[in-house]
């Protein structure tokens, strides 16, 4: 009974554990905080696999901007909590959904502890390539280069779905701010907080970009904790939440997936075809890509949680 | 050397638990919210403070250990201010529910 | 001395257990809060820890952006509290 079984044993069950509680939370406003230490938690899982690309992810991401979206989701429904609580299904779909649960579970499982063998892995093949690239992370490479497509997809994806939350917003607001009001109530301790954790935190996640080349990292992740920080900085009240019609917001939010469409068109003028990157221009080109990205990320991010337009445009 | 480090190491990270679990054991046993998060946060700080104390002498290089020192200060920083903030609301608005 | 780090580890992650049983279950909203600060500093003690202990250098890189959004998930709990005056 070896220090890392107790570990792992114990941290797994931590996770269950918090995972059955956030369920049987009673409050939206409960189940949103188990939400995000479920999500911190899962992160040190993912650390003690050795997958740092994902805690990152996680923690940031998962965590971080996602329980910020639910807070606000939860706000907003509290008027009507009590009476959707007591709408529940009936016992034979409940019944049917835990046995459809249980099933992915147990197909998870036996996916994970009976593997073929030897496990099916392309990590050797993709490891070959990183010297022509320039790129000393494995993961990046896969995510820029190798899966390029997926990843520029994953971007409009996620504009798409910053859109939908604005077709949330009555036809009158289209274009106006969002509802993000800073809490009047809580002055001082915001306000010093909104002054002396954004600067530490844009330099963390500038950070979190750059060495995604080489070790854990990238611009999802960086552009993630940019936009919770900028969210910090509405929050407290120090910065206007900018409308969402004004020019430069929209350049801002397009500019990413369209610096990586536009090089991925360019490919076409090259023999290898769509999103193929020239030897020797690989790695500037894939700096300018991510960097732009995480400017969109950090922006799309901090927009969906922002929320729907609630104001006019002021023209 | 190495077997000093390595007793440095020992000692402080224990130290560093102990605290962690003074903390715990406030969190615990203290009657209301805010003398709670009082415990939780003075003692934990402290336990990581010793903790990060413990890991310098394990750190591969200068730069590792300032890293350490960084996380330390930012964890310190952004304690302090999000319990101010948190003791607040819980004075304000969660004491009556 | 990797054995006594993931052990520290595991300790620190206990502590951070029972801290989450007596948080979770706090009858108030405003006990409910405490879990991000909880997780920001035992959550940070065990990534540090492990860092060292299992040789994953890149933990201490999580442990930063951690700290960072235990601290940003602390604000929006706060400024999203129920009140209960209301």
């Amino acid at each position: 009974m070896t220090a890392a079984f107790v570990l792992d044993a114990g941290l797994a069950l931590l996770v269950v554990a918090v995972a059955v509680w956030t369920i049987a939370a009673g409050s939206a406003f409960a189940a949103v905080v188990g939400f995000v230490t479920f999500g911190l938690l899962l992160a040190l899982a993912w650390v003690r696999l050795a997958a740092v690309d994902v805690a990152l992810t996680e923690a940031a991401v998962g965590s971080g901007i996602t329980g910020a979206l639910l807070i606000t989701a939860a706000a907003r429904l509290r008027p009507t909590e009590q009476r959707s609580a007591a709408e529940r299904p009936a016992v034979p779909m409940r019944v049917a959904a835990g046995v459809l649960a249980v099933a992915v579970f147990a197909g998870l499982a036996a996916l994970v502890l009976f593997p073929a063998d030897p496990a099916p892995t392309l990590a050797s093949q993709a490891a070959v390539h990183l010297p022509e690239l320039g790129v000393g992370n494995a993961v990046t490479a896969v995510l820029i280069a190798y899966r390029a497509l997926d990843t520029l997809l994953e971007k409009v994806v996620l504009l798409l779905a910053l859109i939908g939350v604005w077709s949330l917003a009555p036809d009158r607001f289209w274009g106006g701010a969002p509802g993000l009001r800073p809490s009047a109530s809580l002055g001082g301790e915001l306000t010093l907080l909104g002054r002396l954790l954004p600067p530490v935190g844009i330099v963390v996640g500038i950070y979190i970009l750059w060495v995604g080349a080489i070790a854990p990292g990238g611009a999802f992740q960086g552009g993630a904790i940019l936009a919770a920080m900028w969210l910090l900085v509405m929050i407290a009240g120090l910065q206007a939440v900018p409308e969402t019609g004004q020019r430069w917001v929209r350049m801002v939010l397009v500019a990413g997936p369209a610096v990586f469409l536009a090089v991925g068109f360019a490919g076409f003028a090259l023999p290898d075809g769509f999103l193929s990157y020239p030897a020797q221009f690989a790695k500037p080109l894939i700096i300018v890509i991510e960097v732009v990205l995480t400017l969109s990320i950090a922006a799309i991010l901090g927009l969906l949680v922002a929320g729907p337009p609630e104001r006019e445009r002021q023209r | 050397m190495r077997i000093l480090l390595d007793i440095v190491t020992v000692v402080a990270v224990s130290a560093g638990a102990v605290f962690f679990l003074a903390g715990t054991v406030g969190l615990l046993r203290f009657p209301d919210s805010l003398s709670r998060l009082h415990a939780l946060t003075k003692a934990d700080n402290l336990g990581l403070g010793l903790v990060v104390l413990g890991l310098l002498p394990q750190a591969d290089g200068v730069l590792a250990a300032l890293k350490l020192v960084a996380v330390w200060l930012l964890a310190q920083l952004a304690g302090a201010t999000v319990t101010q903030l948190v003791a607040r609301a819980a004075r304000r608005g969660g004491q009556r529910a | 001395m990797a054995e006594f780090l993931i052990a520290a580890a595991g300790f620190v992650l206990a502590m951070v257990a029972l801290g989450l049983a007596r948080i979770l279950r706090g009858p108030a909203d405003a006990d409910r809060l405490m879990a991000a600060q909880l997780l920001g500093t035992g959550g940070i003690a065990a990534l540090l820890l492990l860092a060292t202990g299992i040789g994953v250098p890149a933990a201490v890189d999580a442990a930063l952006t951690l700290a960072l959004l235990a601290a940003f998930a602390a604000v929006g709990f706060v400024t999203s509290i129920p009140r209960s005056d209301r």
